[in-house]
């Protein structure tokens, strides 16, 4: 609890410390002011930059994600968020021209540098996309698949841990009669929760989300939403938004995104209510974007 | 004449035109299928299916060229769907735009309107004249080469349709490349993989070409592959055009059979396995 309050302290407005010392040389993260020092940082970003081939997609971003926290990105379309969440599981790795530049530390560990373990990462680092996609399989195996990838539980502990999953995502009590039908079957927002379950299950440290409401009706979207008020506490969650108001309900920092740079970071109230920038502020007061 | 009247002549016409085409082709179809129906239908009856092809003038079946073909197309599917699987598989996951890739697509669309009778000259000089005997084996061999190509063909399009969304969720969760491709887009895609197939089998069973110059035929009871075999397509060619009535409407009864046979599977590819694919959007 200390922790958690002295962070906050530490999260506004101070000059770069010590942690960021060797960067303040580059002086426009001095003046813009975006590295924070965060005593329970989960992920640091230095620099980072990403290029689509010879598209420069993210442009030297700096930042401190902190430890099972709620962290939202905002900014109009094409900005990066969804671009920079990907960075975070490597996803870009699966297809060939896209790469990263700078360093991407997760516990201490630079994960954009040689020998990750990809797979590995990936366990930690769980994400859920913006269309729901169950796999061509029972609920139960969809919950199941990831878990059985890293852990050989015995089939009452793999039972256990479903239906804990299923819980946590709040759907266990819409499917638990029904665990051998296909995932398929549900409808648009209990197939995302069920996502958010498979996520969930294989217990990952850091979970992102990528618009995970945004294909879903307004009922469904609040039960995601508290949803993911009650995960922060076991794992840290970046969220992507195009919804202004769900990252101000759900998250404790937010990140403001324009054409690929970080604009703006800071503690979710101070981004809605008080921001340091013009274009923060028209963004967040939809004057555009 | 102004331009919408131009327009709404040319219409018309194209309309028309494209309409008597499709009623030439289907009327066409009609026709075989009468003809066929009519004609064979009265030669079948149970000797058919418990007896074995006949000397000329006297009573019989057809039930060695039945069970050989059956053994000939399952033989055939059995060794061209993995391989088949495994290079549409290679051409949708891994190989990409790679210039080895659009190679071996290139080769496939060649492979895949190749003339059977070429594949039979070819499994010819490669199994049946070094033994100087033809057999079974080499009839599916020269089969297989025709499942390869319509499998590859299809499992690369079923794989690719399967969302990429789908393989980026499996691989999120820290799954190996070949688990994601393994235990999930395969099962996404398995029932137009399996349609692929059956079309495949249905595209073979019917094949006369390949086995005249492999399998031959076989005028008594066997289920040796390494000797030359029974088969519905050549005993029809044969018995079509040998001048015995009896024998004629034989050919009719296996005409017949293996038309309706197709037809099945065809009818099983389309409407059977739908059921299988469908999911909520």
């Amino acid at each position: 609890m200390t922790q958690d309050s002295s962070t906050d302290q530490d999260l506004r407005r101070s000059e770069p410390s010590a942690l960021s010392a060797s960067e303040s040389s580059h002086g426009l993260l001095e003046k813009r002011n975006y590295i924070r020092d965060v005593t329970n940082s989960k992920i640091s970003l230095r620099d980072l930059s990403f290029y689509y081939g010879k598209f420069k997609a993210l442009h030297d971003i700096s930042m401190e994600i902190p430890d099972r926290k709620v962290t939202a990105f905002i900014g109009p379309s094409g900005c990066g968020k969804s671009t920079l969440l990907r960075v975070f599981n490597r996803m870009y790795d699966l297809y060939p021209g896209q790469r990263a530049e700078g360093d991407l530390i997760l516990d201490g560990r630079n994960i954009l540098g040689p020998g990750v373990d990809l797979n590995m990462l990936r366990a930690r680092v769980g994400m859920v996309f913006q269309k729901p996609t169950p796999f061509p399989m029972s609920i139960y195996d969809n919950v199941a698949f990831g878990v059985r990838l890293y852990e050989k539980l015995r089939k009452s502990d793999l039972d256990d841990r479903i239906q804990w999953a299923l819980q946590r995502a709040a759907l266990w009590d819409e499917v638990k009669d029904k665990l051998k039908q296909s995932g398929g079957a549900l409808s648009g927002g209990q197939q995302q929760r069920l996502c958010i379950a498979r996520g969930i299950a294989v217990k990952p440290e850091v979970l992102l989300l990528d618009e995970p409401t945004s294909a879903l009706d307004p009922i469904s979207t609040s039960r995601i939403e508290e949803l993911i008020y009650e995960l922060k506490d076991d794992f840290t969650i970046a969220i992507v938004t195009h919804n202004m108001q769900q990252a101000a309900r759900v998250s404790d920092y937010t990140a403001f995104m324009y054409l690929g740079e970080l604009m703006e970071y800071d503690r979710t109230d101070v981004i809605f209510t008080n921001p340091d920038r013009k274009e923060t502020e028209d963004y967040v007061t939809g004057r555009f974007g | 004449m102004t331009r919408y009247q131009r327009r709404k002549v040319l219409n018309a016409f194209n309309l028309t035109a494209s309409i008597a085409v499709t009623l030439f082709g289907l009327v066409m179809l009609g026709w075989i299928l009468t003809i066929l129906f009519t004609k064979g239908f009265e030669h079948i009856n149970w000797a058919v299916f418990t007896e074995n092809t006949p000397p000329p003038g006297e009573s019989g079946g057809l039930m060695n060229a039945i069970v050989g073909t059956l053994m000939l197309t399952v033989i055939a599917v059995l060794i061209g769907t993995p391989i088949g699987i495994m290079a549409g598989t290679y051409l949708a996951e891994y190989g990409g735009k790679s210039r080895f890739a659009s190679a071996v697509r290139f080769i496939n669309d060649i492979l895949l309107s190749a003339p059977s009778i070429v594949v039979g000259v070819f499994v010819y000089t490669l199994l049946v004249s070094p033994v100087n005997h033809f057999s079974g084996w080499a009839g599916s061999v020269a089969l297989a080469i025709l499942v390869v190509p319509v499998i590859v063909r299809t499992t690369e399009d079923m794989l690719k349709l399967v969302p990429r969304q789908i393989r980026e969720a499996a691989a999120a969760l820290g799954a190996p490349r070949w688990k994601v491709t393994v235990h999930v887009v395969y099962k996404a895609a398995l029932s137009g993989m399996m349609t692929g197939m059956i079309l495949a089998t249905a595209r073979i069973m019917g094949e006369t070409a390949p086995l005249l110059f492999t399998a031959l035929n076989n005028n008594f009871w066997s289920t040796d592959m390494n000797r030359p075999i029974a088969n519905m397509p050549v005993v029809i060619y044969q018995y079509a055009l040998s001048p015995y009535s009896d024998w004629q409407d034989l050919a009719w009864a296996a005409a017949l059979l293996i038309t309706v046979s197709v037809l099945v599977m065809n009818i099983f590819a389309r409407y059977g396995l739908k059921s299988g694919n469908q999911q909520k959007p």
